[in-house]
């Protein structure tokens, strides 16, 4: 990543993360919270999807020979995509409203439905890596 | 939610994505510290802006510029490589640290 030029990688930032932000508005605008039981589904599922994605890039040969397509695809679309700030406001607003078990299931859930996706992506691509290895091939 | 709201909102995405790579590249070492200050500071500008802001600048500024500065993406992949000892140390800083901000975001917005 530091091969890429400072300035070229926060232009494949911005335009990644325009993308997958304008992705996560019109999505969090199309199923609010209000539209999905009173509880953010929407954003949950932004986060875990985006999370598996950006473990996937892994798997990207084209995103491990570029740089800056890596950056645009992993920091700005993933990125862009997912939320902390979301996360933590909608839980904090859940526990607020006194909701404290859709606070606690809304926190833990996302967290282990990304943590969960990343690891089992990260196992496979370590697996297929070694196969190809072995098979003394280029990935 | 109007064409214009969307248009930068997206752009405000933009925006702090270039930030966040731009603190991602300067201070992630062997500690993510990039990655946990844009998350912390996104997550009490999103609370502030949710307790006080109009829906307009929520969606511009929330949605669009703490959104795109802050990441979960990074933050679950950053984790499961850091290992189980140093992975957890960060999901729980990174967590309770951000759940923290948020509500003192609020808070303040809120008594100001």
């Amino acid at each position: 990543m530091s091969a890429l030029p400072l300035r070229w990688g926060l232009l494949a930032a911005a335009a990644g993360g325009a993308l997958g932000t304008l992705a996560r508005g019109a999505l969090a605008e199309a199923l609010p919270p209000s539209a999905t039981g009173g509880f953010p589904w929407t954003v949950l599922v932004v986060n875990v999807t985006g999370s598996v994605l950006l473990a996937s890039l892994a798997l990207l040969a084209a995103a491990r020979a570029r740089p800056w397509l890596a950056v645009f695809l992993g920091t700005g679309v993933c990125g862009g995509f997912t939320t902390m700030s979301t996360a933590s406001v909608d839980t904090v607003r859940l526990l607020h409203d006194g909701r404290l078990l859709a606070g606690a299931a809304y926190a833990g859930g996302t967290l282990a439905g990304a943590l969960l996706g990343v690891w089992l992506l990260l196992r496979l691509a370590g697996r297929r890596q070694r196969r190809v290895a072995d098979e003394g091939g280029d990935l | 939610m109007s064409t214009t709201t969307l248009l930068l909102l997206t752009l405000a995405g933009g925006a702090g994505s270039a930030l966040r790579y731009a603190a991602g590249r300067a201070l992630d070492r062997g500690w993510h510290v990039g990655t946990l200050l844009v998350n912390l500071v996104g997550s009490a500008l999103l609370g502030g802006l949710s307790a006080a802001a109009s829906p307009t600048l929520v969606a511009v500024l929330g949605v669009g510029l703490c959104g795109g500065l802050t990441t979960y993406s990074a933050f679950a992949v950053q984790s499961v490589e850091q290992g189980p000892r140093r992975g957890a140390a960060y999901v729980v800083v990174t967590i309770a640290g951000c759940l923290c901000a948020a509500a003192a975001g609020w808070l303040v917005a809120s008594a100001a």
